[in-house]
């Protein structure tokens, strides 16, 4: 097991944004993190990024028991993540920004072998010609490649990916899903939040729904999308809900 | 990357080190003690960049390690018989590690909170000395005529002040170019453009802020001490104006805030015009109203300075002008 969350709470004033979430993530797998708005996902991610301390529950990586550590010591561990809402360091170049990823991340590579590994990296995401571009002049695609660039070029074992397929056409999600499996393929264990669930579902090994905070189900895709529970939660939703649906047709 | 192969690098170096030169060329004391003063604010918009700049945290109380650096190494010479080479070193130490104590308390803090916090800096050290017997109190240290005997003379001092100078700001300035192109320079510019985003990546910020300001309050004391050594006296009056820590953060921002030539020619300008205004009655006592008013034009018409504003404009520029 590469990550174990154990009975995770995390709850803003009065909001209970987690309530006892547990689950484990097994090495070289690509999991699934669904649920509805504000079911507490990129909340999960933060607790796991060190962002957010949680007020009980532990976090472990590795054998390490990382709960509430500081965001930099366990990126330096190796857990990337992206951005739900991007955060590009908008004055700095895509060059740089790739480069702050390789200089900090697992390896902690020197500034020359950085700006090599960028160049790279930014090839794989396919905004090669765009390095020299300062990041706050990218669309909102290109901004979420550069996320998706920068947690790549620290080398990660795991990589936690917010939404990075929202906005895009259907033919990049198709090129994005590809290279997501190939990073798996490398051995990098990817743990995905996503809104468009034929994308999820297809590509996920393994699914986890969160709702209101808690864990409501959890297993392969086809199991979790004839999960009465999951429909359930679902229904408040039908755009979701249908999305679901086709996953589970397609699956 | 050569650094020496850079345009970017040796332009600002050889404009210091011709403005500077100049002066030891011709051996003219008119001449000494302007290019003293210019070089003395190049170098201390420089020091300061690598924490406004670069790093993102405004600073008013630059001028508190200009300060206490001073006074220390000033000390040192007046009071301990110290040569002037290692009593600056020594009130470059003395920045530094105030700078070390300071940064764990007000790095914590953010934005307008940290600005805030290095005003009440200034303002503390200038009550303390104030009230520091050893630093004799609100009247100051002065040196004895005999300390000059070890240089050979006045003049050989002030020459030597004056040399120690020119090396000082071509050290700040080529530090200047090395941090930015450096991996901890990178972590810097990202603390500036979102730390919290820089945290996540890896960068240690607590670290790398405190180890910015460290660096960016070394050479306010070296400067500090080569300062009052040549004027022969220091007082708390001179030693921490606040007025001088906005007239150094105007000079950054007018050449060009995060950039390595900005400061040294924004520095040289800010100074030059100064030393016009100062000369002109209606000006005289109006100068740091000048300056709050080019600072207001500067953050509202050109935000990213003149070289910013250059780099922008003409692409092609950007290799000579970083
Ligand atoms: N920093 C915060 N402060 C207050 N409330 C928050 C904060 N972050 C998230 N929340 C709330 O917690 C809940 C879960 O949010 P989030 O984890 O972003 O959901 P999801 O990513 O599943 O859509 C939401 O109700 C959201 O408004
Ligand atoms: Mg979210």
């Amino acid at each position: 097991m590469i990550l174990q969350v154990e009975q995770v709470s995390k709850r803003f004033g009065g909001l209970q944004a987690l309530q006892d979430v547990s689950f484990t993530l097994p090495e070289g797998q690509i999991l699934g993190l669904i649920g509805p708005n504000g079911a507490g996902k990129t909340t999960m991610f933060n607790v796991i990024s060190g962002v957010y301390p949680p007020e009980s529950g532990r976090v472990i990586f590795r054998g390490e028991d990382i709960t509430a550590r500081p965001p930099y010591e366990i990126a330096r561990r190796g857990i990337a993540r992206t951005h739900q809402v991007v955060r590009p360091l908008n004055e700095l170049t895509v060059r740089q920004n790739v480069m702050v990823g390789a200089c900090f991340g697992r390896e902690r590579l020197s500034y020359t072998a950085a700006a090599r590994i960028a160049d790279e990296v930014l090839g794989r995401v396919g905004l090669a010609e765009r390095a020299d571009q300062l990041a706050g002049s990218l669309n909102v695609a290109q901004k979420k490649r550069l996320e998706l660039a920068r947690a790549l070029a620290s080398r990660p074992y795991l990589l936690l990916l917010d939404e990075v397929l929202a906005g895009l056409n259907p033919a990049e999600v198709a090129s994005m899903l590809d290279l997501l499996r190939q990073i798996r393929d490398e051995g990098v264990t990817i743990l995905m939040i996503e809104h468009v669930m034929q994308a999820v579902m297809n590509v996920s090994d393994y699914v986890i729904v969160l709702d209101y905070g808690k864990k409501i189900a959890e297993g392969t895709p086809r199991e979790v999308a004839n999960d009465p529970r999951v429909i359930e939660a679902y229904l408040g939703d039908p755009k979701l809900a249908a999305g679901l649906l086709e996953g589970r047709e397609e699956g | 990357m050569k650094p020496w192969r850079q345009p970017g690098f040796w332009l600002p170096l050889l404009l210091v080190l011709v403005g500077g030169g100049v002066a030891l060329v011709l051996r003219k004391d008119t001449l000494r003690e302007m290019m003293f003063t210019l070089l003395m604010y190049v170098a201390l918009a420089s020091s300061l960049n690598i924490l406004m700049g670069y790093t993102g945290y405004v600073n008013f109380g630059h001028i508190v390690f200009f300060g206490l650096g001073g006074y220390t190494g000033f000390y040192l010479i007046s009071q301990h018989g110290w040569h002037l080479i290692p009593a600056a070193l020594a009130g470059g130490l003395a920045s530094a590690l105030l700078a070390a104590l300071l940064g764990l308390a007000v790095l914590r803090l953010r934005g307008a909170y940290f600005a805030l916090a290095t005003i009440g800096i200034n303002e503390a050290a200038r009550a303390f000395v104030n009230n520091f017997g050893p630093f004799g109190g609100p009247t100051g240290l002065f040196v004895n005529f005999a300390v000059y005997r070890e240089y050979g003379g006045a003049p050989q001092a002030l020459w030597l002040t004056y040399t120690l100078m020119v090396l000082t700001t071509l050290i700040v300035v080529g530090l200047s170019y090395w941090i930015k192109n450096s991996r901890f320079g990178l972590g810097l510019l990202a603390i500036r453009e979102d730390e919290d985003a820089a945290m996540v990546m890896g960068v240690r910020a607590p670290t790398a802020k405190t180890l910015a300001y460290v660096v960016s309050a070394f050479f306010p004391g070296i400067i500090g001490t080569l300062f009052f050594f040549k004027n022969g006296n220091v007082e708390p009056g001179d030693a921490f104006r606040l007025q001088m820590s906005i007239e150094v953060l105007v000079m950054i921002m007018l050449g060009g805030n995060g950039t390595i030539l900005g400061p040294v020619l924004g520095a040289a300008a800010y100074e030059r015009l100064r030393g016009y205004l100062l000369t002109s009655p209606l000006f005289k006592s109006l100068h740091l109203a000048f300056a709050g008013l080019a600072l207001l034009l500067i953050v509202l018409f050109i935000p990213a300075g003149l070289i910013g504003w250059l780099r922008r404009r003409f692409p092609f520029l950007r290799r000579w002008l970083e």
